[in-house]
């Protein structure tokens, strides 16, 4: 079984943000990087198919030099491969990533393709199954549960109030949702082993731009909330404030 | 001039909130722009199109189109996508909106890729300016908001629930029937079964009011105060902190956050929730926020508009009473 998983780099979202000068960007002092939340979930399953039944492990990160790290934190997971694919900025248009994805995949003999659901800085959801597309391949997104036989698959997908199990042939991309696995940590020989691996570096071919920032803000502050009051005694008070302040109920 | 086409949601044969937000945001562009026309594209059963008709009519759309198929009773992306990408293709459209819902978000980008242009994805707001759509887009879990701005035509966007009010904007729309562009039958991707998930109760993302429990619940049975809660209300949802679900107490679909459901009710009623910045980035947008913590210094605090400190096990049954009272008139 060959897998591959695309991973992005990206801000820790602990950390307290800024807007750059530029108007348009966070201002890059004192942020930390690190794998996606879902992309890592998607590493994880990767690693537990191929550690039941054999195989090998590629990630592909699209990205300027930084992302390198994002790669070898994959590795001392325990990731075979990894592949940059190396561009000065990361567009936030989701076909053009998705466009340089599909050209990297094309050829590669994968027999699934794994995706976060989707990414922790732009949140769009849209590069696995516009890669997808792109590739001809079947699509099962936001996936909670997985299991292969006999060259196919199920998937569990999440709606809202209800749920579905599909079944879909191999080759096939799918995206990860919450709920499927919890990344392991990685282990000490892990990244020892992460260090010596080589990344192959590529040219990332990204697709046309149209989708753009043209602007970002930090969100309105909310007006400092206050203390009703303590206990079961404050009750009354906020069902009236409910009432008649708030006027939601 | 503008005519935009809509995917209207519906599930098990009746309209989703979402689709008849969709179609209010459809029809401000339309008539923004100078007065196009709105489509609406609906896929069911025989017979959808007509039980939908004049609720569509109603918030605005002109045309309802419906793709109806024995095999279109569950969703089936691969019939969709090809469905819609065509009539987007031979419709001239201006653009198409979608739901940011868990079909929409899976359907959007597979009919942009189909038709080569690119895709602004869950949006709050949304404007056709010039030859560019621009919207307004949350980024980094909700900790920055973006402005973007999509060329190309079609301009396709999907729009986050609850981001548009449903609005009345009476029309008598006339009523279409068209062949799905590919056989539901021969899609890849085949729906097995639907899974049960608890009783039919409101949606995370529709509810007007969410109740949502965290550790300080102690166990998985007392959720019943939360349920109690909510039941109280009448018209509330019941959701989860990771801590929670993660322990088994609840669902994994109950849970809320950056990795969980995006919710924003009119009312959030935070019960033994510390607010974790996780937590937060998925009910911050919520209209009124209520928490109720034994920690005066919990992180919640500073989100909520109104607290109190104090032990859940005292103040929520207490809440539920003077709710009960308040609905019914005391
Ligand atoms: C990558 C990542 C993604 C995550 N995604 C999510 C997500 O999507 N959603 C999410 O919720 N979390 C998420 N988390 C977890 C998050 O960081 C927190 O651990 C979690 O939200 C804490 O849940 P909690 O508030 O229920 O528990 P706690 O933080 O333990 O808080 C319990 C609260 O209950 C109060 N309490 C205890 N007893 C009582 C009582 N008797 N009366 C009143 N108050 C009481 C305490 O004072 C405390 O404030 C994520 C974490 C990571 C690392
Ligand atoms: N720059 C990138 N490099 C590699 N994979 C990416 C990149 N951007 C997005 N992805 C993948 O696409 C998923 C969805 O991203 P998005 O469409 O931005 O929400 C992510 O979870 C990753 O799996």
């Amino acid at each position: 079984m060959k897998i591959a998983v695309c991973i992005k780099r990206v801000p820790d979202t602990e950390m307290r943000f800024a807007i750059a000068g530029d108007g348009k960007s966070l201002d890059q002092a004192g942020l930390k990087y690190d794998i996606s939340d879902f992309d890592g979930y998607a590493v994880e399953v990767a690693l537990r198919l191929t550690e039941k039944d054999g195989g090998e492990v590629a990630v592909i990160c699209l990205g300027p030099d930084g992302v390198q790290e994002t790669i070898r934190k994959a590795f001392s997971m325990g990731a075979a491969r990894g592949v940059q694919l190396k561009a000065d900025t990361v567009p936030f248009d989701g076909s053009a990533i998705a466009h340089a994805l599909a050209a990297e995949l094309r050829d590669g003999g994968y027999d699934l393709i794994l995706f976060g659901r989707q990414s922790a800085d732009a949140g769009n959801g849209t590069v696995g199954p516009m890669t997808a597309h792109l590739l001809g391949l079947p699509c099962v997104t936001a996936i909670s549960h997985l299991e292969l036989a006999d060259g196919r698959g199920t998937a569990h997908r999440e709606l809202e109030g209800s749920a579905e199990s599909v079944e879909f042939p191999i080759p096939a991309v799918l995206t990860i949702d919450e709920g499927i696995a919890r990344p392991r940590l990685p282990s000490l020989k892990g990244i020892m082993a992460a260090k010596k691996k080589t990344i192959d570096v590529r040219p990332a071919q990204l697709g046309e731009e149209r989708l753009t920032v043209q602007s970002m803000a930090l969100p309105p502050e909310r007006a400092a909330g206050r203390i009703v009051g303590e206990g079961p005694d404050a009750v009354p008070e906020l069902v009236r404030l409910l009432k008649t302040e708030a006027k939601v109920l | 001039m503008a005519n935009v086409l809509v995917v209207a949601e519906t599930r098990g044969g009746e309209l989703r909130s979402v689709a008849l937000e969709v179609v209010t945001a459809a029809r401000k562009a339309a008539d923004a722009s100078g007065g196009g026309e709105v489509h609406a594209l609906v896929f069911g059963a025989p017979g959808t199109g007509a039980a939908v008709q004049d609720s569509l009519g109603r918030h605005g759309a002109d045309l309802v189109v419906a793709v109806e198929s024995a095999g279109l009773e569950h969703y089936d992306a691969e019939s969709l996508a090809a469905t819609t990408a065509e009539r987007l293709r031979s419709g001239g459209y201006r653009a198409g909106f979608f739901a940011a819902s868990a079909q929409g978000r899976d359907l959007a980008p597979r009919v942009a890729a189909a038709l080569g242009v690119s895709l602004a994805s869950d949006v709050t707001a949304l404007e056709l300016s010039g030859d560019a759509l621009v919207v307004q887009h949350p980024v980094y879990v909700g900790k920055a908001i973006a402005t973007l701005r999509l060329t190309g035509t079609p301009a396709l966007a999907s729009i986050r629930p609850g981001a548009v009010t449903a609005a009345e904007a009476a029309r008598t729309p006339r009523l279409e029937t068209a062949p799905p562009a590919s056989d539901p039958a021969s899609s890849r991707v085949r729906v097995r079964e639907m899974l049960a998930r608890g009783d039919a109760k409101l949606d995370l993302g529709e509810a007007p009011v969410i109740v949502a429990g965290g550790r300080g619940l102690r166990a998985a049975e007392n959720f019943r105060l939360v349920e109690e809660l909510a039941a109280a209300f009448g018209n509330a949802a019941v959701g989860a902190t990771r801590a929670v679900t993660d322990d088994g107490w609840r669902p994994a679909t109950d849970q809320i956050g950056q990795t969980g459901r995006m919710v924003n009710p009119n009312l959030y009623v935070a019960v033994g929730i510390s607010g974790a910045i996780q937590h937060l980035a998925g009910m911050r947008t919520s209209g009124t926020i209520v928490a109720i913590n034994r920690d005066k210094d919990a992180p919640i605090f500073k989100l909520a508009d109104y607290g109190i400190v104090g032990d859940l096990f005292e103040i929520v049954p207490r809440l539920t009473e003077e709710i009960r009272k308040a609905r019914s008139g005391g």
